[in-house]
């Protein structure tokens, strides 16, 4: 067969093609300008400090991305934002497609992270079996989570992070069930370390990384990730609005080792929550019982620092 | 070579494992592996496999297994996997990413009944189903052919003119779990048959690139025509890579397409997989009592080999295709092929479906006979006729 018309061929090849010089990893190699992002968009940030702890560190990685706005933010071919080696993987396969990168290039001892870098929704919906079970392989991978608590590609659907009382597309009186709590469902399955983030706590955000990095087996990062699109707030107060959740107790900063030992890294303010509902328009007026928030996100955090007092992390380290 | 009894399954194992193996001086190997019957003991035969450079990924499901050997595959090892049935339903979303992303994968597939009915034994529709994909497509005869042609088609998807994955598979039981005499080639053999891949297009962190983000319909369209491009390479590769195997391993993987007594043939029966062997005998036999019949074998049904099966109906008047599968509102996915392939350059030719051992049915020579009469009778084509119904149902209509 023929093409009835001249085809545009990309004159480099899509197969193949001259080798580019190689470009080392620096701070603006993992998300470079010009991404498609929204703005305000906290994954960008997210990607951007991402970028300079593994330039910090020296490292490079290859990217594992499924279908979510992460890959959208390449662009359109032959551009792209990503300055690493990115593959786009199936929405529900990002952990078992970086399963095989990284079991190559550890049989090469080769160096680089295998980074998987996932919304919510190829998290803690499609992809959840697929990641169970990287985990509980103990690939040697890093599993990032921007967690937006929705999905946002499609045009901002629920997902099983949307917060109760969220108006998405798909709830449209607002979600009646709560979020998943997919740190601990990532710490039972006794990963190396798990770790929440927020861009709002650069220092907290680059030392977690820069942990990751130190450690091989599965690692997995959540990140609260500010929406203005979903979330339907301005894009200027994105890290305010992650400021506080944190403050308020709603996105609580800890990490956790083997499963087994805790570090809480922040005992919140305890602000009111009700500035963080008033400036998302994803939240009807007054359709939030701020109390019964309090209470839940206290518990949590008390239940947390329990564990973190009984089993604390610099204890283990020195048992070992 | 002194011959091993071994199973379809045995013959597949071994031909993964030695290829995988094969690649130790370069990249290495990888599999994503997830058991279904009638496959399990390919999978099983991996996982006990003392590999000097290949990860065996367990995954837990199929879907991940695909996804396990894409990774692996495009940071440049050689990569496989195995099912069946429902687990390549489940696998499918995967499955086509391969053939997209041009890597060349090979899959040992088992053909099973897609379920429900829940029924194990042989029928093509699992991976019939997979057949718009960009995929090399290959139905095994026995055991010697199944590994074989294994060997064979990681040297053909691996080639740089074709880069494209390859599924090779065989009948569920009747080659399966049935043990044959089967030649066993040593590793140095499949080390020198089987060249170390250098995938043009794998990951690199000196040229970094971006795989499977958007790309607008004119150049999305090009990548499409190179697809069609490397499967018009196939017919001339698969030569050389055939060739090759018959100097380095002193046998014939066999043709695309294989004939018997199809020269001065007016009746024509065309099968695909096991159903070959006992539809040439009958054929052998008929021909002995001098009728004009012959056979045609269908290896590769992917690309589909339209020049050969061409050459081989010449000068039959009337073609009976018989299908081991059922595409649910027009027949069997072979036959289709045919009167696609003949429409407008032979309309004469009288081209009859013959549904025949469905959902693992036996297909019998005394089956056989009866398709054979049933063709001799016809003027002309109907709609497709259902073998060994139980209460006699089906029949001709
Ligand atoms: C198998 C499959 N089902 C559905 C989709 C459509 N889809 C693409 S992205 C997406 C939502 C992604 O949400 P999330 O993971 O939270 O990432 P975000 O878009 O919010 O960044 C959906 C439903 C798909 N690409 N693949
Ligand atoms: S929809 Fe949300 S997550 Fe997606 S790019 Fe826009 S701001 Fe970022
Ligand atoms: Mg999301």
């Amino acid at each position: 067969m023929t093409a009835l018309s001249g085809s545009p061929r990309d004159p480099s090849g899509t197969l193949g093609g001259p080798e580019a010089p190689a470009i080392p990893c620096t701070e603006e190699c993992l998300l470079r300008p010009g991404n498609t992002n929204c703005g305000g968009c906290g994954m960008g940030v997210g990607l951007t400090m991402l970028g300079r702890a593994l330039a910090e560190a020296g490292e490079t990685c290859t990217l594992a991305i499924p279908a979510c706005c992460g890959i959208v933010t390449a662009g359109a071919f032959p551009t792209t934002s990503y300055g690493v080696p990115t593959v786009a993987t199936t929405f529900a396969s990002a952990a078992a497609f970086a399963s095989g990168i990284a079991s190559i290039r550890d049989l090469n001892e080769e160096t680089g992270q295998v980074i998987c870098w996932a919304g919510d929704g190829g998290t803690y919906d499609i992809g959840i079996a697929t990641l169970s079970a990287a985990a509980e392989r103990d690939e040697n991978i890093i599993y990032f989570c921007y967690d937006n608590e929705i999905y946002g590609n499609t045009g901002g659907q629920r997902s099983s992070a949307t917060p109760p009382g969220a108006r998405t597309t798909t709830t449209p009186l607002g979600k009646t069930e709560e979020k998943k709590d997919i740190l601990a469902i990532m710490a039972a399955h006794r990963i190396p370390y798990a770790a929440t983030l927020s861009i709002a706590h650069p220092e907290d955000f680059a030392r977690k990384i820069h942990t990751a990095l130190s450690i091989s087996g599965m690692r997995f990062l959540l990140m609260h990730s500010p929406c203005p699109t979903g979330w339907k707030s301005e894009p200027s107060e994105s890290v305010e609005l992650v400021r506080q959740a944190v403050s308020s107790g709603l996105f609580l900063l800890y990490e956790v080792w083997g499963g087994r030992t805790y570090r809480m890294n922040l005992e919140p303010a305890w602000t009111d929550p009700a500035e963080y509902y008033r400036r998302q328009r994803r939240f009807g007026d007054d359709e939030i019982d701020l109390a019964a928030t309090r209470r839940i996100c206290r518990e949590r955090f008390e239940r947390l620092k329990v564990l973190a007092e009984e089993f604390p992390y610099e204890e283990t380290r020195a048992e070992k | 070579m002194p011959l091993k009894l071994v199973t379809g399954n045995h013959a597949a194992g071994y031909a993964l494992s030695a290829a995988a193996e094969a690649n130790r001086g370069a990249r290495g190997a990888a599999c994503g592996i997830y058991p279904i019957t009638p496959q399990t003991e390919i999978v099983e035969y991996v996982a006990k496999f003392p590999f000097t450079k290949t990860r065996v990924v367990p995954v837990e499901s199929e879907h991940s297994a695909m996804a396990v050997s894409m990774g692996a595959s495009l940071a440049g090892a050689r990569a496989f996997t195995a099912s069946s049935s429902n687990g390549i339903a489940y696998m499918v979303e995967n499955i086509m990413v391969a053939g997209y992303y041009r890597l060349p994968i090979v899959m040992v597939a088992v053909n099973r009944t897609l379920g429900p009915p829940w029924n194990i034994w042989a029928d093509q529709g699992d991976t019939l189903m997979l057949r718009d994909f960009p995929w090399l497509q290959f139905y095994c005869e026995d055991n010697q052919e199944v590994l074989d042609t294994t060997l064979l088609a990681f040297r053909l998807a691996e080639d740089r003119r074709i880069l494209l994955p390859a599924l090779v598979a065989m009948d569920a039981f009747i080659l399966s779990h049935t043990q044959t005499g089967t030649s066993l080639p040593d590793q140095a053999d499949v080390d020198r048959y089987v060249p170390e891949l250098d995938l043009p297009h794998r990951m690199r962190h000196e040229s970094p690139t971006t795989l499977g983000g958007l790309v607008w319909p004119d150049v999305a369209m090009s990548l499409r025509l190179e697809i069609d491009e490397a499967m018009e390479r196939v017919d001339e590769v698969l030569g050389e890579c055939r060739k090759a195997f018959i100097e380095q391993l002193g046998r014939d993987p066999g043709a695309a397409v294989q004939t018997f007594a199809t020269e001065d043939a007016e009746q024509v029966l065309v099968v695909s997989g096991s159903i070959a062997t006992t539809a040439r005998e009958v054929v052998r036999r008929r021909r002995e009592e001098g009728e004009r019949l012959g056979l045609i074998k269908i290896k590769m049904f992917r690309p589909f080999p339209e020049s050969a099966v061409r050459e081989a109906c010449r000068g039959a008047a009337k073609v009976a295709v018989l299908d081991r599968n059922y595409a649910a509102g027009i027949g069997g996915i072979f036959c289709q092929e045919l009167r696609a392939l003949f429409q407008g350059d032979r309309d004469g030719l009288v081209i009859q479906g013959y549904l025949t051992g469905l959902c693992g049915g036996d297909v019998t020579p005394a089956m056989i006979e009866d398709v054979i009469a049933d063709l001799g009778g016809r003027v002309e084509a109907g709609k497709p006729v259902w073998m060994g119904m139980a209460d006699g149902k089906g029949g001709n209509r």
